[in-house]
């Protein structure tokens, strides 16, 4: 054939249509907003009970709780569909991952589905979120010790 | 007997796919071809079953398609003489326990996406060999099923490209007789080789697949000493919209206009109104769409001579994960009408 991989390679740019970005960006942007607006509304009703820390806790608790009750009957899905980073980036991306993964995995057991795979997609944000806070610990440690 | 000319078989006496059958799921009854399935099935986890897994939900999906088939035909399951049969499940666990409900002969083949038209390639073979009298030729796909092995949790959130494809959920099965049996005629089939032009993107999948579809259509038209004009119909398996552009393309640069081309991936949705990106994908996605629009169209005599080329990546998780390309693979099957259909 009259074709070799490098000469492909520009044929599929020619003709793979890009995402919609101006599109994407709106829904993102809208989306992904009203998830911070949702938290900052709980934060502001959180402080009248509770100090600030504490408020600030009680609020990625309930957002995460929201998001993994809208995930199970598909919801949370259907939204990130259209809203991609608007979903994906606040906290509630995170728990949709976990609890999707969760009940995919059901059907492999407690233990080794659900309990074996919960992470598997929230996992390398763990394990690299752990390893920069170690990371980072050395290097506030060592800079303490000169100062 | 055959005669092998190059990668192609051709049969001067053609063996028959003398009954065959399609089922869809939901998206798919919800589409253009909705009322030419045999049975559309709403539910497609099976749950009025009692069934718990999307991966047992994909054999009860075959079965339900085969029991069609063979109605048509008006065999019961132990006359089945051999069974192709594979889907997209790993170790075509599907296929593996429909055929422990069936308890005929099996071999079990995996062709990705190409497996409708690699078990035909087979089927006929072996019919036209004299080796099997009743051949069952079938696969599937099932949207739930695949998602979870090969991407994400069906709840997770994410945003699929442009150039992504849906994964079917559907079935299709062909029963092939030896020559002189009412049916659909076979008249030559060629072997796919495999081909990588460096795809690496998993979204891509009609870019991957592109390659061995042109490179299979080439080589049957050289075969067959024909060229596209001298068919009804050339239909690829689940290229999509982007997969097919940049076939028309290639085809060009080989001299070959490609002018009377239908993709399966793109029959199966109305991509206007079924967000499903590119088109359809996956092995019941051709295999769903030969059953229920390519061989009535034949049948009928509307279509004299049809070249079914269904295309299949071949690629595993693991591979995609390791940063390899994605080798595609592609096989077809030349059909004709039967001869009453033929003439007149």
């Amino acid at each position: 054939m009259k074709l070799d991989p490098k000469r492909y390679d520009r044929m599929v740019r020619l003709f793979s249509p890009p995402s919609r970005l101006g599109a994407d960006c709106l829904w993102a942007f809208l989306v992904g907003g009203g998830i911070c607006l949702l938290g900052e509304v709980l934060r502001c009703r959180y402080l009248r009970i509770a100090p600030a820390e504490t408020a600030g806790a009680l609020t990625s608790i309930t957002l995460i709780g929201l998001a993994a009750a809208a995930t199970l009957p598909g919801w949370y899905q259907k939204l990130a569909a259209h809203a991609g980073a608007g979903t994906l980036v606040p906290i509630t991306g995170f728990s949709n991952s976990v609890a999707s993964a969760a009940m995919e995995f059901k059907s492999e057991g407690w233990v080794t589905g659900a309990g074996a795979q919960i992470f598997s997609i929230a996992g390398p944000v763990i394990t690299y979120g752990t390893l920069a806070s170690w990371v980072w610990g050395v290097l506030y440690w060592v800079m303490n010790r000169g100062g | 007997m055959s005669i092998r000319r190059r990668d192609t078989l051709l049969f001067p006496d053609p063996p028959v796919i003398a009954a065959w059958a399609a089922v869809g799921g939901k998206k798919e009854g919800e589409g253009p071809l909705a009322s030419a399935f045999d049975e559309r099935i709403p539910d497609a986890g099976f749950a009025a079953e009692g069934c718990r897994s999307w991966e047992q939900a994909e054999s009860l999906l075959q079965q339900r398609c085969i029991r069609r088939c063979l109605r048509k035909a008006g065999l019961r399951p132990q006359d089945v003489t051999l069974a192709f049969a594979g889907d997209l499940q790993a170790q075509c666990a599907a296929s593996n326990y429909t055929l422990r409900a069936l308890g005929v002969p099996f071999a079990g083949v995996y062709g990705a996406c190409s497996t409708m038209a690699e078990t035909l390639c087979l089927g006929a073979a072996f019919a036209a060999a004299g080796y099997s009298e009743r051949t069952l030729a079938f696969t599937s796909s099932h949207f739930c099923a695949a998602e979870r092995q090969f991407r994400t949790p069906l709840l997770y959130g994410g945003k699929r490209t442009p150039t992504a494809q849906w994964t079917a959920t559907a079935a299709g099965a062909c029963l092939l007789r030896p020559a002189g049996s009412a049916g659909v005629p076979v008249a030559a089939v060629t072997f796919g080789r495999v081909q990588d032009y460096a795809v690496r993107d998993i979204n891509n999948m009609g870019a991957a697949m592109m390659p061995a579809a042109a490179a299979t259509l080439l080589a049957h038209f050289g075969a067959c000493g024909s060229g596209p004009e001298d068919y009804d119909a050339v239909i690829t398996g689940d290229l999509g919209a982007v997969g097919s552009e940049l076939l028309y393309t290639q085809l060009r640069r080989e001299g070959c206009e490609l002018a009377n081309h239908l993709d399966c991936g793109c029959l199966l949705y109305d991509r206007d109104e079924q967000p499903v990106q590119a088109g359809g994908s996956g092995a019941g996605c051709s295999a769903a769409v030969l059953g229920a629009y390519i061989l009535p169209q034949l049948q009928s005599g509307r279509w004299r001579r049809v070249l079914f080329v269904a295309t299949g990546a071949l690629m595993s998780r693991a591979t995609i994960l390791q940063g390899e390309s994605i080798p595609g693979i592609a096989h077809a099957v030349e059909l004709i009408a039967p001869k009453g259909e033929r003439e007149g």
